[in-house]
């Protein structure tokens, strides 16, 4: 299965390139797209992201192994991250985390079966303020208690 | 103290670009566009601001460290990748204050001759990584960026401002990894001298502030050094953003003048520990700077030479507080977890000390532990310190050297006076390989 970015992507992927004087420079954004686009990194997408910004692979390969938010694999349509660092841990973090995993039936970077969740413990999010958090995708959800995390949950089933 | 706010002003709406201008806004930068670059560096110099990203290195110094002449390009990359544990400030600033940080931005491209400046923002920031990129689209429609600015400000200069978007990366908010990721590789630090001024992004010349640095400049260049320089502590002048986070009534982002003192901090504006108990450690700069012990916290003013004085230091000034019933031990393993997790693995000591340090804790933690084992901690972490590449070495070694020194007492309630390893765990020994080592000296 070949990847292709969509024509209104590839604008995108252009308007990335020329923020930098290298292309390699625009790696970071164009898989940000892919992975807007795909759901996560595969193989084909490296060769896809290699080709338009004429780089070797091995270059975004690197870059893909060693930053946490590309996924290598396909996640849920709902990723849900939960921080357990100090700041969030002080205030409960692994209850949430516990709880969490117990209402979904999920390990850690674990998906559903049906592609609806997964799971992630992740590092601090900077919400030390706030917690405990968890983020939903892109939302972060702040001052939880068990309660409030079930709710959430329920409200994405 | 009375409050006083610079980089986070109590006005409704600040974020919206006509509310910014009906204050004031993008006037600092035509006054400063007025002087010469040496003029606006050296009223940065005097005015005494500090870095606010952890290292509290003079701004002023660090512009003036920037090469003259325009034989190369030069750039100004902005470190908003923020992922300290404790550390939350820079958010607010993205979201309340965007177009302060970029007229600062605009007025250190000047100083240093920059044309192209980055904001490197931390992935997980989806929702305050659109909100910069707002403003800066805002700033580009308004003439405030590009080159429209020829026009709007009636001079020569005109720089760009982009954002990137970092990818979950801890290491990225040490410079030399930042110049690494802007470029497209891995965010490995790299080996300084040279230092970013002489071969930065590109191998060209670079200066890089942080956020709450930069967003101080329009200010300090409206109002005047003299103003900057008599708020708060002498040394370490102007206003901190302080954020309270862990076992506190208020937790948040507070501006308050450096030097306040740290129990008036906690009490008067984090209102006090929950249920009136007893505050057992404090770390007051982000995860990796040394704790603080609960029972001497008196009399320590929060700006970074009283901190070091006092032995640790301030860091991203974000302030965990810990109650009388915390587990020190956890709190010691979950940090020095943290810094397993995003040692980048350039060095040995730092990815494989922290991760000796981490499996030692956790069977600490487990209850299989003795006081010995904080000795052999202790041995490792200094063994980390000092001989790494970029500061993560010493981020994850100080809580380890300091929280055992500090607090090995309340530790050692976690210890049984002897352990029986184990013997597969015992032995690690060169005499146990398949060929021993005599076949080879044969």
């Amino acid at each position: 299965m070949t990847f292709q970015f969509t024509e209104d992507n590839l604008a995108r992927v252009n308007k990335a390139r020329s923020k930098y004087p290298t292309s390699l420079a625009a790696v970071m954004e164009t898989l940000w797209i892919a992975q807007e686009q795909n759901g996560y990194i595969s193989d084909e997408v490296m060769d896809q992201v290699a080709e338009i910004l004429q780089i070797d692979k091995v270059d975004v390969l690197g870059v893909v192994t060693f930053y946490t938010m590309y996924f290598q694999k396909k996640m849920g349509k709902y990723h849900i991250q939960v921080c357990t660092n100090v700041s969030c841990m002080l205030r409960g973090a692994y209850d949430i985390w516990d709880e969490v995993k117990a209402e979904l039936g999920l390990e850690n970077m674990g998906v559903s079966a049906d592609g609806k969740f997964s799971l992630e413990e992740v590092e601090c999010m900077g919400a030390c303020g706030y917690a405990p958090m968890i983020a939903v995708n892109e939302d972060f959800h702040e001052n939880l208690t068990k309660e409030k995390v079930l709710e959430i949950l329920d409200s994405l089933k | 103290m009375e409050e006083i706010r610079i980089v986070l002003p109590n006005i409704t709406d600040f974020h919206k670009l006509e509310v910014y201008e009906q204050n004031g806004g993008y006037k600092a930068a035509k006054k400063a566009f007025e002087m010469s670059p040496d003029d606006v560096i050296d009223i940065v110099k005097k005015s005494g601001l500090r870095g606010r990203g952890g290292a509290a290195f003079s701004a002023g110094l660090k512009w003036s460290f920037m090469p003259k002449g325009n034989d190369k390009p030069k750039y100004l990359a902005i470190n908003g990748d923020e992922s300290e544990p404790g550390s939350f400030k820079d958010r607010q600033i993205f979201e309340d204050n965007p177009h302060q940080l970029i007229e600062g931005i605009l007025i250190a491209c000047y100083a240093i001759g920059a044309k192209t400046a980055y904001i490197y923002i931390r992935g997980e920031y989806h929702k305050w990584i659109k909100l910069v990129q707002k403003a800066v689209d805002e700033a580009y429609e308004a003439g405030y960026a590009g080159e429209k600015m020829k026009e709007k400000f009636g001079t020569d200069f005109f720089c760009d401002i982009h954002v990137h978007k970092g990818a979950g990366a801890y290491i990225c908010g040490e410079e030399s990894a930042l110049m690494n990721s802007l470029e497209g590789h891995r965010g490995y630090p790299r080996i300084k001298p040279p230092f970013p001024a002489q071969r930065g992004l590109w191998g060209n010349p670079t200066t890089i502030n942080n956020v709450e640095t930069i967003t101080n400049v329009p200010k300090i260049i409206e109002k005047g050094w003299e103003w900057f320089s008599s708020i708060g502590a002498q040394k370490h002048p102007g206003t901190i953003l302080f954020g309270l986070s862990g076992h506190i009534n208020k937790p948040g982002v507070y501006e308050l003048p450096s030097g306040i003192l740290l129990t008036e901090l906690l009490e008067k504006y984090g209102g006090g520990v929950p249920g009136g108990k007893k505050i057992k450690c404090v770390i007051p700069g982000g995860s990796s700077m040394p704790p603080l012990r609960g029972d001497q916290l008196e009399g320590i003013r929060m700006d970074a030479d009283s901190l070091r004085e006092a032995g640790s230091a301030i860091g991203t000034a974000g302030v965990m507080v810990m109650d009388e019933d915390t587990n020190l031990l956890k709190v010691l393993l979950r940090i020095t977890k943290f810094y397993h997790h995003e040692s980048c693995g350039q060095c040995t000591p730092c990815r494989e000390g922290t991760g000796w340090m981490e499996k030692s804790l956790k069977r600490l933690a487990e209850g299989n532990g003795t006081s010995k084992d904080l000795d052999m901690l202790e041995s490792v972490a200094n063994n980390i310190e000092g001989n790494t590449i970029c500061a993560l070495g010493d981020a994850a070694a100080w809580p380890v050297k300091f929280m055992i020194q500090r607090f090995r007492n309340e530790l050692e309630e976690y210890l049984k006076p002897e352990v029986v390893i184990p013997v597969k765990n015992k032995v690690h020994s060169m005499r146990q390989t398949v060929n021993p080592l005599s076949d080879f000296v044969r």
